[in-house]
């Protein structure tokens, strides 16, 4: 296969359309098998008691924030090195979703907060740098909205996503680097997860399900894009 | 579960709202971009 083809917005139209329906279903299917293994299989949660199933949605919805915008500055990257159309697309059509997966991970977060901490918010390291993901999305779109020419704008918008980066190892590491409130993480690459296995797999599917969401709707939305561009 | 019901169901409903209201834009944004 040759991956070039797929590099023009034309050829790349009808491959987002065939992806997007695949991972939409994908998405629905795990979300369903997520919420069934969350709340019917898992137990409740010896210390904290039911309020504890928040994490289904929050820590998914927290690995998607980082990660999309992880996704998003490297399209930016790529459409500054190589001046690529579709580059600029993409991480146009990235942002919204990591927009809305970082306020439903400060959301979730603070409803979570107020049962187990005591408070819906602190300015702890974890809870800043991730509000901060949260400008810099919203920094991102409005920039983008405020030029006219789309290849000016993705020029501009990539350059704000690279610096923005930065902000994504700090927003990982900030419970090691500082005392936060905030408790480290639940799942490591590292060391064995801290959770039950019913727990974590019900966590899992969940942040599958959001990642195939995420796929969907960017490849819908790209769709819109090149279209509107194109036209 | 009641007395925690506000904080675990406030956060599922503005979660799927919030999903459901992206799909609702997007699916908009195609028809739009479509005419």
């Amino acid at each position: 296969m040759n991956w070039f083809w797929y590099a023009s917005p034309q050829t790349f139209y009808p491959l987002a359309g065939r992806i997007a329906l695949g991972c939409g279903i994908a998405a629905a299917l795990l979300a369903a098998a997520g919420l069934y293994v969350g709340f019917f299989v898992a137990p409740t949660d010896a210390q904290q008691g039911e309020v504890y199933r928040v994490i289904y949605i929050h820590v998914p919805a927290a690995w998607m924030s980082m990660f999309i915008y992880v996704v998003m500055a490297c399209w930016a990257a790529l459409g500054l090195a190589f001046n690529t159309r579709l580059s600029g697309m993409m991480a146009t059509a990235l942002a919204p979703t990591g927009a809305l997966f970082t306020f439903i991970a400060l959301w979730t977060g603070s409803l979570w907060g107020r049962p187990t901490w005591g408070t819906y918010w602190v300015w702890d390291a974890r809870l800043t740098s991730e509000l901060i993901l949260l400008f810099l999305y919203l920094g991102f779109i409005a920039l983008q909205a405020a030029i006219d020419d789309p290849r000016r704008a993705d020029r501009a918008g990539a350059l704000l996503a690279i610096v923005g980066a930065v902000n994504i190892p700090i927003i990982h590491y900030s419970v090691v680097w500082w005392n936060t409130l905030h408790q480290g993480a639940s799942v490591s690459m590292a060391k064995a997860p801290t959770v039950a296995a019913q727990m974590l797999t019900g966590m899992l599917l969940m942040a599958l399900a959001f990642w195939a969401y995420s796929i969907a709707v960017t490849m819908v939305r790209v769709r819109c894009i090149i279209r509107e561009r194109e036209a | 579960m009641s007395d925690y019901g506000f904080y675990l169901w406030g956060s599922y409903a503005v979660t799927f709202l919030l999903l459901f209201a992206e799909i609702v834009f997007l699916m908009k944004r195609k028809r739009e971009a479509k005419a």
